[in-house]
């Protein structure tokens, strides 16, 4: 480095902490070396909300949030965002990227959730990053419910509705709540307009900062790794863990060829896949939003359906209470309860390489409820569905509920001292 | 420094390749967001060449059509007006028209194609605003009995003759704006194109 | 663990493997005819005359101007001269005189914008060129309709058959199957201008010109794909490569 550039820097760091941040979080942030796979998903993450804020930037400058018909009888908010697909230069590329964005994000954050779930990250002394995580994924899930409000399609209109109206069965306050969600009586420009200001700036806000302290917390007590064994047990004589390499150039390396296949598949999907199958444009979402009728099915968006089911599936009323309270709940709760993953589990082990059979099969079961839920939730529902969905519900529930149970007496292997790498 | 003592050639030579490569990528990356700040096909639409018919306009008068979102007059200029415009010539700031703020076509003391006819933007060269006209000459027209007929900017009082030359020592430098405009036949005009472009 | 308990979880188990059998049964079927989508400039062109002629009277596509139809090969004067309508500009969006409000009060329901109709009625059974393509084929008399028309796939359909001066006229002879749904077996019964399979292919054209209204950077989008890709593809060899070299030194 030339003295000049040494001198600025100098300069710089006498007055903001430029060079013990970069030391701090990536040269000289020590990271397990065994990383595998799994990994790349959280740098991922980030990735997407990047590219959702820039494109949702560039939207916002040419959407128009108005509920009101125009002279062709079309809702302006409609015809705002097919004048972005066809009028504005360059303008089905951000649309396409930031819808594609919005599954992309939940598959990504899916794949690093679960990667918690297989590796243990969420235990000690990790539970506050946990915490954290669950709560950017309830944002996310607002976020996506707000946004998909926005094209002002039939999909959005009546989506909204029915998730609206579910804050009617809170006993006393319901309806009260749900016309203060709304503004109006019915969907109409006032909700809108409301949740469009959430969207693009309320939301997101909460997020960036939600993710700040997820890596703030990440950094202070250190990455957990596939071995499920604590780096900083095992240091040399300064203080460096022997498992641990710098973050960069090591990770930034590695990760940079994980953001170009993930954009080898987000770019796939975007340029020659935009609707993909009607799951992540849905074909009704493509007809203006009309209050007097509803669409023969209606089905929320991919990444909500699995939830969807859990509500469908509680069919009982209880305590006096109709079940539609219940559902609510239910639904609710199954978000919720991910956030006490870190007092649930009792096993000596934390990685899935030395967890005994039950805690395998008790998460290969998990996997397979949540999907069949998924996929119920795209379906109108029969008496076998609903039945169906039930089981499921309840293998979901069991999965995290039984867990101080069934992962005590677990038949753990030894994990080893060091981490394994070959 | 490790990292650096180590730095061996090949490491270098990728080093460069991928961090050019992904400089291309972000520099690609970012046409669509830059294209998007450029006019729509709405506002291309928008600012289409219009036509404008002049057969119902009387010597003297002015009308204004809308191109591109500005007001652009056309005059009908009676003899005398076109001749307040020999006296005005040595109190203009630019008479010849040197600045280029009319077509070729344009270039020429009464800045038209036809004499009779003036196609201006009416948009004062100052701040945007748009002058009022002050035909009447004399102290008629509230501008004092020298005055020959011309514009008046209610902004910041720059004055223009009936050509939209700026008179000198005003806050505006330079005269009205001349459109890009045709003859369709003898009472129909195009403004925004002609036969150059 | 006791032997009930066992056959309970066995029970559970079998119904969770056959989930998704049991979720796939029930729903109606829709059968339609598949459309041979063409993106070829001449059955665009076929299909853009037939829409403005037939469609654009009573529909409007007001999210498309005159002048994006040189995205199929047309030059601005042709569109002027064969495809408008005096005192339009080819800047101007494809709008109909008829208000919504008007339209309703005559037709009982509001002629659909038609800019994205294919994109809309696609689903399960078929893409969007698939369900249009079989819907105007698909057009009956029946006395019994206001408008004396109904359609096989669109019961009590609100639009009268515009291109019935192609097709000819179809009767229908109705049945009922063994589950109670209808079905419809028609049969020309006047012949229109077209032959049978000129008039398919004249809506194989016409539907091909929607699907193309869709979406018009449809074609520019994947050509432009092509090239993303195969530039990540040399981004990725080369990332790759950097990210092996920095990593011989861990051990």
């Amino acid at each position: 480095m030339t003295t000049k550039s040494q001198a600025l820097l100098n300069w710089v760091d006498a007055r903001f902490p430029l060079t013990s941040n970069w030391k701090a979080h990536l040269s000289e942030y020590y990271a397990p070396k065994n990383f595998n796979f799994w990994y790349f998903f959280g740098s991922l993450a980030l990735m997407v909300l990047v590219i959702q804020i820039v494109t949702g930037i560039f939207l916002t400058m040419h959407y128009k949030p108005d509920g009101t018909l125009n002279a062709s009888g079309i809702p302006i908010a409609f015809a705002s965002v097919e004048y972005i697909m066809r009028e504005v230069p360059g303008g089905w590329l951000i649309r396409y990227m930031h819808s594609t964005g919005a599954s992309a994000f939940f598959i990504v954050v899916y794949l690093h959730m679960f990667r918690g779930f297989l590796y243990g990250s969420y235990r000690k002394p990790r539970e506050l990053i946990w915490v954290f995580g669950t709560l950017i994924f309830l944002c996310l899930m607002a976020e996506a419910f707000m946004g998909y409000l926005l094209p002002w399609g039939q999909m959005s209109y009546w989506g909204a509705q029915v998730i609206i109206n579910l804050f009617s069965a809170i006993p006393v306050i319901g309806p009260d709540l749900s016309l203060v969600i709304r503004g109006d009586f019915v969907i109409s420009d006032a909700t809108l307009n409301r949740f469009f200001a959430l969207h693009v700036i309320a939301v997101p806000l909460v997020l960036i900062g939600l993710v700040a302290a997820h890596i703030i917390a990440l950094h202070e007590v250190g990455s957990n790794n596939p071995d499920g064994v604590e780096i900083k047990k095992k240091k040399d004589a300064n203080g460096i863990p022997l498992d641990g390499i710098p973050f960069h150039p090591y990770y930034t390396v590695k990760d940079i060829v994980g953001v170009v296949v993930f954009l080898m598949f987000f770019t796939g999907v975007v340029f020659f896949w935009p609707e993909g199958g009607g799951y992540f444009l849905e074909y009704n979402n493509f007809i203006p939003a009309d209050p007097l009728k509803t669409p023969p099915h209606i089905a929320p968006v991919w990444y909500f359906t699995p939830y969807y089911s859990v509500l469908r599936a509680v069919t009982y009323p209880l305590f006096g209470l109709d079940a539609k309270f219940w559902g609510v709940i239910a639904m609710g709760a199954s978000v919720v309860v991910i956030a006490f993953l870190p007092w649930l589990d009792r096993s000596p082990a934390k990685s899935i390489r030395y967890r005994g059979p039950i805690f395998k099969s008790a998460l290969a079961i998990f996997i397979v409820a949540f999907f069949i839920l998924g996929y119920l939730g795209v379906l109108a529902p029969t008496p076998g569905r609903t039945l169906t969905a039930q089981i499921c519900s309840v293998l979901y529930f069991g999965f995290f509920l039984l867990m101080p149970w069934y992962s005590k007496i677990d038949k753990c292997k030894p994990e080893p001292e060091r981490v394994t790498f070959k | 420094m490790s990292v650096n003592q180590k730095m061996d050639s090949s490491r270098r030579t990728l080093l460069v390749a991928t961090s050019a490569a992904g400089g291309v990528a972000a520099v690609a990356a970012a046409v669509p967001f830059v294209a998007s700040l450029t006019p729509s096909e709405r506002a291309k639409a928008a600012g289409a060449p219009v036509e404008a018919d002049i057969s119902q306009l009387a010597p003297g008068q002015m009308m204004t059509v809308e191109w591109r979102g500005k007001p652009v007059w056309i005059i009908r200029r009676t003899p005398e007006m076109l001749a307040s415009l020999e006296a005005t010539d040595t109190l203009v700031a630019d008479p010849e028209s040197a600045k280029p703020m009319q077509p070729q076509y344009a270039q020429n003391k009464h800045r038209s194609i036809k004499p009779e006819y003036l196609v201006a933007i009416g948009i004062c060269t100052h701040l945007g605003c748009s002058p009022t006209d002050k035909f009447r000459s004399g102290t008629e027209s509230g501008l004092g009995a020298e005055w020959k007929g011309g514009f008046l900017c209610p902004c910041h009082g720059s004055l223009f003759d009936l050509s939209g030359r700026v008179f000198r020592s005003m806050p505006a430098p330079d005269n009205l704006e001349i459109p890009p405009h045709k003859y369709l036949a003898d009472t129909m005009i195009l403004i925004g194109e002609d036969d150059k472009a | 663990m006791t032997i009930s308990m066992i056959k309970t979880l066995k029970r559970f188990v079998a119904i969770a493997l056959f989930a998704p059998a049991l979720a796939l049964a029930a729903g109606a079927q829709l059968h339609l005819d598949r459309a041979t989508v063409s993106s070829d400039p001449a059955a665009l062109q076929n299909g853009a005359k037939l829409f403005i002629n037939y469609c654009l009277n009573c529909h409007s596509a007001s999210f498309v101007r005159y002048n994006t139809l040189t995205g199929i090969g047309l030059t601005e004067d042709q569109i002027r001269d064969n495809l408008m309508f005096t005192g339009e500009r080819v800047g101007d969006l494809m709008k109909i005189a008829m208000r919504p409000a008007e339209s309703k009060a005559w037709f009982g329901a509001t002629p659909p914008e038609l800019a994205l109709i294919a994109r809309q009625r696609a689903s399960e059974f078929g893409s969007g060129a698939d369900w249009l393509y079989t819907y105007l084929r698909k057009f009956y008399r029946d006395p019994n309709r206001p408008t004396g028309w109904n359609n096989a796939i669109f019961e009590n359909v609100g639009m009268p058959h515009a291109l019935w001066e192609l097709q000819g006229q179809q009767v229908a002879t109705v049945t009922e199957n063994a589950d109670g749904t209808k079905h419809v077996e028609l049969k020309l019964d006047k012949p229109g201008k077209l032959s049978v399979e000129d008039y398919d292919k004249a809506v194989n054209d016409l539907v091909s010109f929607l699907v193309w209204m869709g979406e018009p950077v449809a074609d520019k989008r994947k050509s432009i794909g092509i090239f993303v890709l195969i530039f990540l593809a040399g981004l990725f060899v080369l990332s790759y490569a950097l990210k092996k070299n920095y990593w011989k030194d861990i051990h």
